[in-house]
């Protein structure tokens, strides 16, 4: 009687949780176009400081406040008309936008632009820009830069002095204890900003540029973005993105995760369990378990969202709007909304009733790519 | 406005009675140490809360004196660091933070002990300070850094610094509390050529974020600022240098502008005022007060020697109609201008009572507080600071430094240009050779024995060539010199000292970046071997412990517009302060004297160098 009693209660318990997937956040997306006022449909970067929300885009810089988008070009001091990467001194408010031009900061309305020649970055091609402290670190296109705003010192990292195999740099995470750097070509780099020393990750095996084994280590060596947050380091590639601990690493794929396409332009990292990941097929959140998909559909282009458990059982959620389009290539948060940056405008996605809070995460300093 | 004439005619007469005596110091003389010493120079004023004190900074004694104010009693010294720039009260009174230039330090000053109680490290060349309304932050103006400071005003210590205008110096928070300003002494890098922009930096001063940049167009050396009562106007005082025309037009004012710009509610807009008049100019307008019923604008000119009164209901109605830019109007301050008060040599900081019936001026090079009572527009009383009584010849010469009297019409002095005896970051056209022809940087003035010949095509000798006869033709197109004042100018020009370093380390060493740039800087062959020509080295023009050679070369960066391609050796000391570059100012950034202006390797041999090795180079001559 017991063991049936027992059967029963699985039985019950299993069909409970096919019928009920994990509660992951729900959004409707509000997107933004050249219609609405955005600078270019183009957009390569977002960043949100408090409620005003900056968007890097193929012509300029726009800035999205109280319902209306002012645009920052050229004529306005900014490096390049291409804004490829943002980030944000929490402390000042200056907003740092990599250009394909050069790197310009944004203070109060003033722009001062910083290039290869009239200043010690080391490329015009910005693809990734960190603020930490004083110090704001770049990701060129011809290495790494440090210029530390107190004493206008550049400081340049490429071959000759970190283990960095190839020097285009594609992102940067910079925190109070470690600087990562995503190479192209070259897997992640790692600063320690005690012992003042860099340490590299490859693929495993070192020759096949992806790795062999699951979970041996980085998956591949062309890393797009890298998030380092509550000592966590996510990195991002083409060809799936990558969990690191400091001492296990634990590689996502998308035969054998929620991830959409293994072909990511950016992740973020929320804390050491949660991450954001900016892929061409779409947007995916993940909770450490479980995985949620915010797209158009690929087979009819309607809005859709999926939701993966950590069983592998997929569920389709009812909705009606998706992010402008399935090609990602950044997220930021506000508050409990998120905005994404696509290759076909910016989506804000208002959080709507139901899942665990996104709010209240631990503010991460992140480093993304842009393509 | 007949008193002040009168006055300025005793000035005169005073001045044509020294020209007849007997000349004593030879051009060249070197300056005794104990007189540089010796002065207060009080450069700026604060009142305490209930008006019984008045706290002089006096720069050059490195001390704030404590005088009672009615009397001019001095109470107290107290020393503080060198070259105090600015220093503010605590809400209550109960402390004073005081900003030392040349030290990099804010003085604590306990109001009632009369002792410093703190000393803290800040950023380079703090300039001025303020205190929020909470007394819990200070903000510190850093001219080098170009930067606002926002320190914890318990601990001294520094939470972020908030990008400023270049040559960051003078603060001041609104009325309410919420907003602080900043004015910057140098224009922000522009183009090459273009007319120099400034701006009024806006700060929140609870977020401590700036919110806000009005801009000042064609201002380069905005001074004080100040807000009425109410918070509804806003006041800086500021120069606009005509220095995209060639200094050939001083007749027609085409020298410099002395002006105020005024803001907020009452005005609707940012408005330049002229402050000069058609004949007769008033420069270097530095210090700021309003009165408690806004009804005047006090504005103090270092440059002219008196304080102009700016009838504010008047100047109101005036900006009202005309809605259009009068800032080029000269005329125009006949309209508003109440008074002008002839005070002591080079006023600046001014201190005004709660009732407003007393204007105090610190006049820096004579050791003296003019008391001005304001209803009658009469100064009533002079305090005279403990100090040297004779006037020596390196003063004397510092006062001609810094007066404009010499100029047509009192247009302008050399303290015009090298503000505060630096520099002004700005190119000019002096010859009357017709327009755009030898556009030349302005060159730092301190330390100069060893570095002559003068002049970008090293056509001067020495500095009595440089600021006799030529400056009187070309700059000042009026009045010579007599050979005392020339001798008694030459000699303080001569005695400019260097300011500290702040990219060399305290023990002397070299970072490992500075010792790479070092070994490129004197390198004999490059990168790839090939021995560099000798006349191609850094080190071989820029030599000596100045850095340079006192010879003329032609290394490539000629223009078009020079009339020779010979050009002065520049003395490399203090380099990293004295940005644009090149004898035109044509390069914004050391850097771009290489990656820009130097691509057939004629200024040194440097396209062989990768970028980080140019930044190494770089790192290295700002130690310089």
């Amino acid at each position: 009687m017991k063991k049936a009693l027992l059967a029963l209660m699985f039985l019950g318990a299993t069909i409970a949780l096919q019928a009920a997937p994990p509660e992951m956040p729900r959004f409707r997306f509000e997107n933004f176009t050249t219609a609405e006022g955005l600078p270019d449909n183009h957009v390569f970067a977002v960043l949100v400081d408090g409620r005003r929300v900056w968007a890097g885009t193929e012509n300029g810089l726009g800035l999205y406040e109280n319902g209306k988008w002012k645009t920052y070009t050229t004529a306005d001091g900014l490096a390049h008309r291409a804004v490829l990467t943002l980030a944000l001194d929490k402390r000042t408010g200056d907003v740092w936008a990599g250009t394909m031009g050069g790197l310009s900061r944004v203070s109060g309305g003033r722009i001062d632009s910083f290039t290869q020649l009239n200043s010690g970055l080391s490329n015009n091609v910005v693809y990734g820009v960190s603020v930490e402290g004083e110090n704001v670190w770049v990701a060129t296109a011809a290495g790494g830069c440090r210029y530390n705003t107190s004493t206008g010192q550049w400081s340049l990292y490429n071959e000759r002095n970190t283990p960095m195999a190839e020097i285009w740099t594609y992102g940067v995470s910079a925190t109070p204890t470690k600087v990562y750097y995503a190479v192209w070509g070259s897997g992640v780099l790692e600063y320690d900003q005690k012992t003042q020393r860099w340490d590299k990750y490859d693929d495993p095996d070192g020759e096949n540029e992806i790795v062999l084994y699951k979970d041996q280590g980085l998956i591949h060596e062309i890393v797009t973005s890298v998030s380092y947050v509550d000592g966590i380091l996510w990195a991002a590639t083409y060809f799936g993105d990558s969990r690191y601990d400091g001492r296990y690493w634990h590689n996502f794929l998308t035969k054998d995760s929620g991830l959409p396409s293994n072909f990511t332009n950016q992740v973020r990292g929320l804390d050491a369990n949660r991450a954001w990941f900016c892929t061409d097929k779409g947007l995916a959140y993940y909770d450490g378990a479980n995985w949620a998909i915010y797209r158009s559909s690929l087979q009819d282009g309607k809005p859709e969202m999926t939701v993966r458990d950590a069983a592998g059982a997929v569920t389709a959620v009812t909705v009606s709007t998706a992010p402008a389009h399935n090609y990602i290539l950044g997220v930021d948060l506000q508050g409990e909304d998120i905005w994404v940056a696509t290759a076909k405008g910016l989506s804000h996605g208002m959080r709507e009733p139901g899942g665990a809070n996104l709010h209240g995460i631990t503010h991460i300093s992140h480093g993304g790519n842009r393509k | 406005m007949r008193l002040f004439f009168a006055i300025l005619a005793v000035a005169l007469m005073v001045s044509t009675a020294e020209h007849l005596r007997p000349v004593r110091a030879a051009a060249g003389e070197e300056p005794a140490g104990a007189e540089r010493e010796g002065y207060a120079s009080p450069l700026e004023l604060l009142l305490s809360p209930d008006g019984a004190r008045l706290y002089v900074l006096c720069q050059q004694s490195g001390d704030v004196r404590v005088l009672e104010s009615a009397s001019g009693k001095t109470l107290r010294r107290v020393a503080v660091g060198r070259e105090p720039r600015g220093f503010a009260l605590s809400p209550s009174g109960d402390r004073l933070f005081v900003a030392n230039s040349w030290d990099d330090t804010v003085s604590v000053v306990d109001t009632k002990g009369l002792g410093v109680t703190a000393t803290w490290k800040v950023a380079a060349e703090p300039s001025s300070v303020v205190v929020d309304r909470a007394g819990s932050q200070i903000f510190v103006a850093n001219r080098i850094g170009g930067d606002v400071a926002v320190l914890d005003a318990a601990t001294g210590e520094e939470r972020k610094r908030l990008v400023a205008g270049d040559g960051a110096s003078y603060l001041a928070i609104s009325a309410g509390g919420n907003r602080l300003y900043a004015t910057h002494i140098y224009p922000n890098l522009g183009m090459h050529r273009t007319p120099p922009e400034s701006e009024v930096t806006v700060i929140d001063a609870n977020a401590g974020r700036v919110v806000e940049r009005l801009p000042l167009h064609s201002v380069a050396g905005a001074f004080h600022i100040a807000q009425s009562g109410d918070g509804r106007l806003t006041v800086v005082a500021h120069v606009q240098p005509k220095n995209l025309v060639p200094l050939a037009h001083v007749e027609h004012g085409w020298a410099f502008q002395n002006s105020i710009t005024v803001f907020g509610e009452d005005v609707g807009r940012t408005v330049e005022v002229p402050l000069d008049e058609l004949d007769r100019y008033f420069a270097y307008p530095f210090g700021v007060a309003i009165a408690p019923d806004k009804s005047r604008i006090y504005v103090t000119h270092a440059g002219s020697d008196c304080v102009t009164v700016v009838d504010v209901p008047r100047m109101l109605r005036f900006i009202h109609g005309h809605p259009g830019s009068f800032a080029q109007d000269l005329s125009a301050s006949a309209n508003y201008v109440a008074a002008r008060i002839a005070v002591g040599k080079n006023p600046r900081g001014v201190a005004l009572s709660r009732d407003g019936r007393r204007l105090f001026v610190a006049n820096r090079l004579d050791d003296t507080i003019s008391v001005i009572d304001t209803p009658t527009n009469r100064v009533v009383a002079t305090f005279a600071l403990d100090g040297p009584r004779t006037v020596t010849a390196l003063r004397r010469g510092e006062q001609t430094f810094y007066t404009a009297k010499y100029a047509f019409q009192g247009q302008f002095g050399c303290s015009s240009c090298h503000l505060d005896s630096t520099l002004d970051r700005l190119t000019w056209d002096l010859e009357p050779d017709g327009m755009g022809v030898d556009i030349v940087d302005n060159r730092l003035l301190e330390d100069l024995r060893g570095t002559e010949p003068f002049k970008w095509n090293g056509g001067n000798p020495d500095i009595p060539t440089e600021c006799g006869m030529r400056t009187e033709k070309y700059f000042w197109r009026s009045e010579n010199y007599d050979s005392r004042t020339l001798a008694d100018l030459a000699m303080y020009v001569r005695s400019i000292p260097l300011r500290p370093n702040r990219w060399r380390m305290a023990n002397g060493e070299l970072t490992p970046a500075q010792e790479r740039g070092k070994a490129i800087f004197e390198r004999a062959a490059d990168k790839f071997g090939k021995p560099i020509p000798e006349g191609n080295r850094c080190v071989s023009c820029h030599s000596g412990p100045k850095g340079t050679s006192q010879k003329s070369f032609d290394v490539g960066t000629g223009k078009a517009t020079d009339r020779s391609g010979l050009l002065d050796t520049p003395q490399l000391i203090n380099i990293a302060l004295t940005a644009p570059y090149l004898h035109d100012g044509s390069a914004r950034t050391l850097e771009e004297i290489w990656t820009v202006f130097n691509p057939k390797d004629r200024h040194g041999r440097t396209n062989d160098l990768a970028k980080d090795e140019l930044n190494d180079l770089v790192e290295y001559l700002r130690t310089r």
